[in-house]
Parts: structure tokens; sequence; C-alpha cells
């Protein structure tokens, strides 16, 4: 059961993904952005991580995706042209991509005994508990973290702001 | 053999509540009629059944029969799956509120449909899915007046959401569980006086959830997104017949559940306001249905309260609307969590 759960919405993902680079429209690819976040929940909630399952679905499809698609709405962003794409990328990149995925593949083989394993849907983290962890044991590298946003925001601000 | 019950009398409870909220649906359209009349001095509709009371019907079998009309410059897709991703939106978050106590049949939880550990994410993830349909249908009729009140509405709901996470935040540290039964099982002991609302201390948030939540219904005096006396009719004027029934009733749907959301966090559920002032009678059957008539008294009180404010204000201006959701709603929402947060830690 959590098998076939896991490879339907393993594979919705990765067709979601693909959706979003083949779509011509913006407002497609956004959707089918969507599509792999809401997925990548569902994947999250086998593992037992449901906090994290919702915080995706809250702040990814919801918050940050509803900017994409507002911006794709008031920008009003047509169909983009199909060109044959530079020669770089068909001699260099796509061979490059390979050996990057084969490379990769081959190490997470290697090193899987080592990463140890889990079972899907084989035990839950209740919410108190990721907090617990959060606040407590790795309370310094998430403040920083948070820091990190602060300095981001402030960012932004200091470029939207009207020069006079 | 037990399996086959469990399943069957889980189904037959899934179907149960969504015919009585669709039904429920139907008569809060009737009941905002009526009331609005009243305070407009004029009856409301009563020509239908007794007291208008067939009305809903009527209109039901009208917008049926009505065609279905399909511009000719909208984007098809997702013209069509827009109001399908509103109503589904509204009617899921239903599956995660407790009506009563927790009395088990057959192993079957009978008065939730699913007791989840999230509840309350749940609800405001499945809100936060629901701006989709509102968003996509503006974009997607080709129409000006739609894509301003689609990209009015989209900022709403985004800007106020905010607000609403963090006004259950105070909530959800005192009862330390986002499970919405643990929150009412918290307030049900000594009647009214141990509502959140108010000995919780959580009236501000209170009030703070129901701004944010008249907003993210896009309800009167946040109804920016269909302001008729400048877009028509917002982000469903290219609508007709059904799919337009279905934006109707996502609406009415959103304010209900918002209601049961409500009653849950801040008025004590299906708890009883006396407590246990007065001794248990009836039958086991009384005790089972006596909570449910509570809880459903509470969200009617809410529903006349939605009515009479859009009976009495005016629509607010939309940058007062955003001025008030960011600088004011958001600020006092971060105030409260730190008292409550800190009142909890010297108290609690």
């Amino acid at each position: 059961m959590n098998v076939a759960v896991f490879i339907f919405f393993g594979l919705l993902c990765l067709g979601g993904a693909l959706n979003l680079l083949l779509q011509r429209h913006p407002i497609n690819s956004a959707l089918s952005l969507i599509v792999v976040m809401s997925s990548l929940a569902v994947l999250y909630l086998l593992l037992g991580a449901e906090f994290l399952a919702l915080a995706q679905i809250i702040v990814y499809s919801g918050a940050i995706m509803v900017l994409f698609v507002f911006v794709i709405m008031l920008l009003n962003a047509g169909e983009e042209d199909r060109t044959h794409g530079s020669r770089a990328a068909y001699f260099a990149g796509i061979p490059g991509v390979l050996a990057l995925f084969t490379v990769l593949a081959s190490t997470f083989f290697t090193l899987r005994i080592s990463f140890g394993g889990t079972r899907l849907g084989s035990f839950l983290v209740t919410t108190s508990d990721l907090s617990r962890v959060l606040f407590r044991d790795l309370l310094l590298p998430f403040e920083v973290t948070s820091v990190l946003i602060l300095v981001a925001i402030l960012g932004a601000v200091v470029l939207a702001r009207k020069e006079n | 053999m037990n399996i086959l019950i469990f399943v069957l009398l889980s189904l037959l409870k899934v179907a149960v509540v969504t015919v009585i909220f669709l039904m429920a649906v139907a008569y809060t359209v009737l009941l905002e009629r009526k009331l609005v009349g009243r305070i407009q001095n004029r009856w409301g509709p009563s020509r239908v059944g007794p007291f208008g009371l067939l009305q809903p019907l009527a209109d039901g079998l009208k917008l049926f029969l009505k065609e279905d009309l399909m511009p000719t410059a909208v984007f098809r897709p997702l013209f069509i799956l827009a109001p399908i991703i509103a109503l589904s939106c509204a009617l899921t978050s239903i599956g995660v509120i407790p009506f009563g106590e927790n009395i088990r049949w057959h192993g079957v939880d009978m008065f939730q449909i699913a007791d989840v550990n999230i509840g309350l994410l749940v609800i405001l993830g499945v809100t936060s899915i629901g701006v989709y349909g509102i968003a996509l249908s503006g974009w997607s009729s080709n129409n000006k007046y739609s894509l301003l009140g689609s990209l009015r509405s989209s900022a709403q709901m985004v800007s106020y959401e905010l607000a609403l996470g963090l006004s259950v935040i105070g909530i959800v540290l005192r009862t330390g569980s986002l499970r919405l039964r643990d929150i009412v099982n918290l307030q049900n002991t000594h009647g009214i006086l141990s509502w959140n609302v108010f000995g919780g201390f959580q009236f501000v948030a209170f009030f703070i959830y129901l701004c944010a939540a008249f907003a993210e219904t896009n309800r009167t005096p946040f109804d920016l997104p269909e302001a008729e006396s400048e877009l028509t009719a917002g982000y469903h004027t290219e609508y007709s017949s059904m799919k337009f029934a279905m934006f109707f009733m996502a609406e009415y749907a959103n304010m209900i559940t918002v209601g049961c959301v409500a009653t849950v966090l801040f008025l004590g559920g299906w708890s009883s306001p006396f407590g246990n002032l007065f001794p248990a009678f009836g039958g086991p059957v009384v005790q089972a249905l006596l909570p449910v008539f509570w809880f459903v008294l509470k969200v009617f009180c809410f529903l006349f309260l939605y009515v009479w404010v859009r009976g009495t204000l005016p629509r607010f201006r939309y940058d007062q609307l955003m001025g008030f959701g960011w600088k004011y709603l958001l600020p006092i929402a971060i105030l409260n969590v730190m008292a409550t947060s800190l009142a909890l830690a010297f108290h609690g």
C-alpha cells in the first residue's frame, strides 16, 4: 500500500517536473510546479514527517506559488517562442548532465549503507518531537537561518526602494 | 467482515456529512437573504413554500437549468478547472472538524470524519490551496474585470492568511497540540469560563481571527474581489449556470467551515456553555446528540454575525484593506503570540 502510494506520487512528481520544462505557457509551468510541490508533500507524509508535509503545502504550494501565479497574471506573460536551442547545449550540456547524474547515482548507491535507511510509513515524527530537535539541539543553526532570511528581506526592501 | 463494516460505516459517514453540509450551504443563503431583508426593512424571500423555506430548492433548480455559456476567448482548461478547485477545497476542510464527543460504533468515530494529528494545519493548508480557484478563474476568463478581481483577491487572501495563521498560535501554545479534539477537550471543563475566548484570554486572537476570516472568505467589509459597483462581479463575471453556482457554493461552504473552526478553536467546540452545572438527563442517545446541538448552535450564531456584519458595514477601500492587514492585524497578532507565550512561561 505504502509502496503503491510512493510510486504513484513519485511518478506524479516526475511527470509534473517534466511538464514544467516542456510547457510553453508560463501559467501551465507554474501549475505543474504546484503539482510537484504537493506530491513532494505526500512523500514527506509517507516518511512520517507530517508537520513538514503540511508546511510544504502551506508555504510552497500555497504562498510562494500564489506569488508566482500572481506575477505571471500581472505581467500577462504570453506563450514563449520555440527555438532550436544553442548548439553548445546539445553537445556539452546533455552529456554533462548525464555524466553528473551517473556520478551522483553511483555515489548514493555505494554509500547507501552508511546513510542508513527507513521503511515507508514505519514511524511518525510528531510536531513536538520536531520542535524539541529544532529549538534544543539545533537552536543556533535554526536562528542563524532566520537571520539569513531577514537579511534577504532587507535586501529586497533596499532594491525595491525608490531613489529620490 | 469487520473491515467491511468499518469501510461501509466510514463511507456512510462521509455521505451523511456531505449531504448535511450542502443542505446547510443552501439554507445559509436563505438565512442571509432573510436577515439582510429584515435589516433593510423588507421581507426577503417569502413566496416559495412556507416562509420561503423552499427558496433554496427553487434557486438550485433555476441555476441547474440555465444555459452553460462558454465565452469564446477564455483559456478553456483553467476556466473549467477553477470552479472545481474552489468548490473541492471548500468541501475538503469540513473533514477534519469534530462535531461531538468521541463516540465509537464498530470502531468508527461517529462525529468526525478524520481525526488528524495536525488537523489545524490541514485546514490552513486547504485554505491556502483554495486561493487558486479564484486566481485562475479571473486570469482564464480573459476579461479585465475578472483579472482585477482575482488579482485583488489573491493579494488579499495571501496577506490575511498570515494574520489568520498567527492568531491561532496562541491556542496551539495553550493546548500543546494541533489536534482539534485536544483543543476542544481543553475547553470543556468549566463551561463558558474555560473557553479559549474568555478563560483562555484569547479575545484579541478571536478578533484577529474574525477579521482575517472575513477577508479570507471575501465577505463584506472585505469583498473587494467582487465589488459590484466597480468590477461588475469580479472574478466570476464570465461564469454562468452550474460553474457560477460552484463558486457561490464554495463561498458559503467556506463561511460555514470558518464558523466551525472558530467554534472549535475559540468557543469550546461541542462543549456545553454551562459545563457540568446541570445533571445529565435523557438516555445515551440524547447525551450523544446534545453536544452536536451546542456545536450547531454556536456555528449558527457565527453565521448570524457574518450576515449582520454584511448588513451593517460598508466596504473598505483597497489601500485601507491592505494597510489594515499588514500594519494593524499582523503586529497585534505577533504581540498576542508573545503575550500568550510569556503568560504560559510564568504561569503555565
